[in-house]
């Protein structure tokens, strides 16, 4: 039966928290369904998570294979399709415990990179499965600053193919999921050469295993990188490579083709391409970064009300630790938080559908502020819910510190959201530079985006709040969010200005406002986030 | 790998330091001969065979017990034959052995042997300690249970005295009550300390020590009535065999309750204990051991991104110049100087509570423990605000490091996940922070009736005087000299008196509204711990401050008073608005101290590698690929991958088992 202190608390309850899901969720439809997909899936003992903390990281991985296969059957038991309503939530109710995650990067990318032909020829294979993708972006030397990969493929008109290459250590390929161990191809990202003249980064589908025996192709090495903190169950791992030669088809050509004679011709706006990495970040934001701090607080807040400890009062039964005030002042902001996250990502879910719309009709007017805006909330959403759940562990005291707890493996997983799909402080400056460029057009009484009119609104006003019922007041709180976003936006604005004008070079003047951008960047997020 | 030579961007650094390392290293030591001493023990650990293994990243949890079970009882023998014996000394030569880790006998040689000396009778001496030292007894400390872990009077295991036996009888009468957490308890020990409830002739006299044999002499198997075993995995302690301890209707002699102190007869009569203020001594030392270790793994954290980021170079900040390192990036500068001041602040906060503890603890034994509660309170404090800020530095570290960071090659989550059990352990930080809050409010009311209170609250003394002057706090306020050490400790400690009187003023405010003052202090909780954090961090801007005077090389001094105004410039801007309220600092005044914060990164930045170097931790030690000493770091990073578990065989067995079927099927 329920814990009577559990069952008490949801007596006082001043709401229907059915209603409440159906909001979340949004719809009881859609509850219905996340219900139905959460209940096959648990009610399958292959993918029981009952031992996994027990589980040494070849164990977990070799558990994640056996699931991402087992759920290609179950999809197809239960007339679950990629397209289904009910795909999202399969992750979810797996808890992202499965392999072959790159697969589906790597088949997403050819399908946004590659021509129609290149889509005709892989992306039937890789649905079937009869071969297994990864995405080789990241090298030991390079993680965000794309342009600094070292990764080389030299084309050869004689024999019509890619020569690609490893030229030293820091060019090895490091991090990418599913490589490890299960690949057996990789979209590989390198810097192109034709006849000595280097174009820049471009993807290459490379064969890097057999799809007879699984060994290594000629040229290639590769292999795990080790354990990390967490995803035990993925095989993170590196690729080296020695002139592996791939045919001039293989590099992926919607928007740059090499033609046989060597002729590198550009086609189409590339444009669309960093939209989808821009959505990448806000797609990753409700299943890696909300659902852990929502599992944290729930986590936290239970036990908070089943934990006695102490006494508040003398002569009475201990207190349950949630009327501590500082337990309080601990958990529930962080609990508001993730409704508060969720709600902005609804937002934003739908703003980026409004721009996919737009940009599909060939109207690029939006993607400065889309980028803007991804770049920033992924920042500022990850950094807060990470320490939200860092937060909740500390919260539950020592008990919080073992493994069935369930938070250190929240922790450990969320906060690698922070780096992945670009470093947030990275992220934070992007966004300053779209806020410092929007502030200098409105100060020069120029139109800018519907996101940034604000800065166009400097007001100098005190904040006329009274007493303290009156910060309850949207308006009131708002705007006191709103001056800051501005004035700090402008104050560095000022500053760099200042630099510049006083003879420091325009980069140095930057890097000597980057703090100070970075907190711009944060607090204009907040603020529209309040 | 194959030796290499140090790395190029290193070597600059290095040849670039405006002071001598070694110089720094000395005065963290505690003197020139310290630190050969400790050189000369860490020589002795780490050329010694009988201490190498595999990396521990790549073995199981149960792998790692062993290796460091056998290296333990390897350790206790060669402390021996070595002859080592000052504490510090061992201290070293365990954490050179366990490479900064925890060990299952950590508790057998910190707590089951101390506590047999300090509460053990002469006769239960005689018994207990020469098969403990010889190890035919490892015991462990049973205190915190299921239900019960800071809150000590909620402990529930009983001790029942049976006068017609002459026996206590042990029970665990609830699940809450089952003993869970305590070290070396699932696996190693065959004694535990337990603390429990005494009951006789039908009273409860409240929680008192008992040894309690758990295991068989010679087969190690559980005694019939106990129940022990292993908690499971947790976030980090691989190494430590945390366990849980029931006991049903066991039955132990009279003799085996700890009676140094409060003792009971054979007949049943209590015998109240003396003082219990001599309990105290233990746990201030204990504090002041984790405030040491906040500073040492903070400064570990230190040295590996900041080596790290030296090494690391990646975009650009000149158009068409090489790529930088990206500890020339002002966002990178600003996560990590203020943590690198922030551990040497540690070190000397660390410092001062070990010699303030020798130099009382000579007076208990004199019988003058005047100073005790002061020490105890503000060691409350201290353990729960440089563990809180080590806890998140060494995180902000890692997260400097970028993805490589978030490899356990990086060897920063390793120093996180041991690390972080602090914040609860030995006292739960909140709680921690509220016992130093009782003193301070304590302190407060004997001011306000008009008595001197002395010691590090004295400044509460000055606040009745600013009463009588109301001006006197906002002349302060242009008097505050931003590049004056002393005077920003004189800014932190009109912040402490301002935050002490406001949550003291809440408090009385709740109380004139309801009747319990437990209510009441509930209520100001959390101005409650942002007082207490205010006095501590005056405590260590002023500890900071008075080490400077004793600094006699001038290249030294010259630094570390860079790092000491970094450290209090930055909590200033983490505060402003603290500073802003109490009219300390003026709004213009702030957005200077932002300045000189920015200022100051710029100044620090050569020094920075010769300020983790001066930390002097050996790589063996250091545990991590990105802080190596040398910088070597992708060439090894690719060796370490190399030997991970999944890299075993080229072809893993998964493919057979799992993919060719699935690949086969459709």
């Amino acid at each position: 039966s329920v814990n009577p202190d559990l069952a008490s608390e949801r007596q006082t309850a001043s709401f229907s928290v059915e209603k409440l899901t159906a909001l979340l969720d949004g719809g009881t439809e859609q509850t219905r369904i996340r219900r139905a997909v959460v209940e096959a899936i648990e009610s399958d003992p292959v993918f029981s998570r009952e031992n996994q903390y027990f589980q040494t990281q070849n164990e977990r991985y070799e558990a994640a294979v056996r699931k991402a296969v087992h759920l290609q059957k179950k999809m197809h038991e239960m007339g679950w399709t990629e397209n289904g309503p009910e795909y999202k939530y399969i992750y979810r109710a797996l808890s992202g415990d499965v392999a072959f995650l790159l697969h589906r990067v790597f088949m997403r990318s050819i399908s946004v990179l590659g021509s129609d032909k290149q889509i005709a020829q892989w992306i039937p294979l890789a649905t079937q499965h009869k071969l297994i993708g990864s995405y080789a972006q990241t090298e030991l030397g390079h993680g965000t600053y794309l342009q600094g990969l070292e990764t080389t493929a030299v084309f050869d008109t004689a024999t019509q193919e890619f020569i690609l290459n490893t030229p030293k250590i820091s060019a090895m390929k490091w991090w990418p999921g599913d490589m490890g161990r299960s690949a057996t191809h990789t979209v590989v990202f390198a810097q192109l050469y034709i006849h000595g003249k280097c174009y820049g980064i471009h993807p290459f589908i490379v064969q890097i295993r057999s799809l007879q025996d699984h060994s290594l192709c000629p040229g290639v090495i590769a292999g795990d990188i080790g354990p990390k903190m967490s995803f035990e169950h993925i095989d993170n791992g590196y690729l080296l490579l020695k002139n592996v030669r791939i045919p001039r088809e293989n590099m992926l050509s919607k928007f740059c083709e090499v033609r046989p004679d060597g002729t590198y011709v550009r086609q189409g706006s590339q444009k669309i391409n960093y939209f989808t990495m821009t959505t990448v970040r806000i797609s990753l934001i409700s299943d890696e970064v909300l659902t852990p701090l929502m599992k944290a607080c729930t986590i936290a807040i239970r036990y908070s009300v089943v934990r006695r400890q102490s006494k508040l009062k003398p002569g009475e039964q201990e207190a349950k630790i949630l009327d501590y005030q500082t337990q309080q002042e601990k958990l529930l902001p962080q609990l508001a938080a993730a409704y508060a996250f969720h709600f902005i990502n609804d937002y934003l879910q739908e703003l980026f559908n409004r721009g996919y719309r737009e940009i599909q009709r060939k109207n690029f007017d939006m993607l400065p502020e889309l980028h803007a805006l991804s770049s920033g909330f992924k920042a500022v959403i990850t950094q807060h819910c990470t320490a939200g759940v860092e937060i909740c562990l500390r919260a539950c005291g020592g008990h919080g510190y073992s493994l069935l707890s369930g938070l250190p493996s929240l922790y450990t997983k969320i906060l690698a959201s922070c780096i992945y799909e670009g470093e947030n402080t990275i992220l934070l400056l992007q966004t300053a530079r779209f806020l410092i460029k929007c502030f200098m057009a409105a100060d020069a009484g120029q139109p800018v985006p519907p996101s940034v009119t604000y800065l166009a609104a400097v007001k100098h006003g005190k904040c006329p709040a009274k007493n303290k019922l009156d910060f309850l007041s949207p308006d009131i709180y708002t705007e006191a969010y709103q001056h800051v976003a501005v004035r700090l936006t402008s104050s560095t604005a000022a500053k760099l200005q200042d630099l510049i004008q006083s003879g420091v070079k325009k980069h140095d003047a930057w890097n000597q406002c980057t703090v100070q951008l970075v907190q711009a960047a944060k607090v204009s997020k907040i603020y529209l986030l309040i | 790998a194959a030796a290499m030579s140090v790395n190029a961007d290193l070597r600059r650094e290095r040849a670039a330091a405006t002071f001598q390392p070694e110089l720094l290293t000395h005065i963290l030591d505690g003197g020139p001969e310290r630190t050969r001493r400790r050189k000369e023990i860490e020589a002795l650990v780490l050329n010694d065979p009988d201490f190498q293994h595999e990396d521990l990243n790549f073995l199981s949890r149960s792998q790692r017990y062993e290796q460091a079970i056998r290296k333990s009882s390897l350790m206790v023998m060669k402390l021996r034959e070595y002859g080592i014996a000052d504490p510090e000394e061992i201290y070293w030569f365990k954490s050179f052995v366990h490479r900064g880790r925890p060990e299952p006998l950590d508790l057998h040689l910190g707590m089951f042997l101390p506590t047999l000396l300090t509460q053990a009778t002469p006769e239960q001496q005689d018994r207990f300690f020469m098969p403990a030292w010889n190890l035919e007894i490892i015991g462990t400390y049973a205190q915190t249970e299921m239900g019960h872990g800071t809150h000590l009077r909620g402990l529930e295991t009983t001790a029942t005295y049976d006068p017609s036996t002459q026996e206590f009888i042990l029970n665990s009468p609830t699940v809450t009550s089952i003993k869970w957490w305590p070290g070396g308890l699932g696996k190693t020990s065959n004694h535990a300390i337990v603390l429990a409830q005494l009951y006789t002739q039908g009273e409860c006299k409240g929680l008192h020590a008992f040894i309690v044999p758990i295991r068989q002499l010679g087969t190690h198997e559980p005694l019939p009535g106990i129940t022990v075993g292993d908690i499971g995995p947790k976030f980090g302690y691989d190494e430590m065999d945390n366990g849980y301890l029931k006991m049903d209707n066991f039955r132990i002699p009279r003799e085996n309750m700890l009676m140094k102190y409060a003792q009971v007869e054979p007949d049943g009569t209590y015998v109240k204990p003396v003082s219990d203020k001599l309990t105290y001594g233990t746990m201030v030392f204990i504090r002041s051991l984790i405030v040491g270790d906040s500073a040492r793994s903070l400064s570990r954290a230190c040295t590996i991104a900041i080596r790290y980021s030296a090494v690391r170079h990646q975009s650009e900040l000149k158009p068409g110049e090489p790529e930088p390192q990206i500890l020339d990036y002002q966002t990178q500068q600003y996560k990590l100087f203020p943590l690198l001041a922030t551990a040497y602040a540690f070190h000397f906060v660390g410092a001062y509570i070990k010699d303030t503890y020798h130099r009382i603890s000579g007076d208990i034994s004199t019988g003058d423990l005047s100073e005790l509660p002061e020490l105890h309170a503000l060691t409350a404090g201290l353990k729960a605000f440089t563990s809180w800020t080590a806890n998140a530095g060494i995180e902000e570290c890692r997260m400097a490091c970028g993805g490589h960071g978030y490899s356990r090659c990086s060897g920063i989550p390793d120093i996180y996940v041991t690390f972080t059990p602090s914040c609860t352990y030995e006292g739960e930080n909140t709680v921690m922070m509220l016992q130093t809050a009782r003193f301070l409010m304590k302190s407060y009311s004997q001011v306000t009736s008009g008595q001197q209170v002395t010691g590090m609250v004295s400044y509460l003394n000055d606040l009745s005087r600013q009463r009588i002057q109301p001006q006197h706090v906002a002349a302060r306020a242009v008097t505050v000299r931003i590049n004056d050490p002393s005077s920003l400790v004189e800014a932190y400690k009109s912040r402490a008196a301002r935050l002490v009187e406001s949550a003291a003023k809440n408090l009385q405010a709740e109380l004139n509204h309801r009747k319990s003052k437990e209510d009441a202090w509930n209520r100001t909780s959390v101005d409650l711990v942002r007082a207490s954090e205010a006095h501590c961090h005056y405590v260590i801007v002023k500890l900071f401050t008075a080490k400077l005077a004793e600094v006699s090389d001038a290249a030294v001094h010259a630094v570390l008073t860079d790092l000491c105004l970094l450290y209090a410039l930055f909590g200033i801007t983490r505060n402003a608005g603290d500073f802003l309220q109490a009219g300390i600092l003026t709004s213009a005044q702030i957005t200077q101290v932002n300045q000189r914060v920015k200022e100051l990164l710029a100044v620090i930045r050569p020094n920075a590698v010769a300020l983790v170097d001066s930390f002097d931790f050996h790589d063996v030690h250091l545990g991590s690929v990105l802080g190596r000493y040398d910088g070597n770091v992708y060439e090894n990073m690719f060796e370490w991958a190399k030997k991970s578990p999944l890299n075993k065989t080229q072809v893993h067995e998964s493919f057979h088992k799992h993919l060719k079927p699935m690949q086969a099927k459709l």
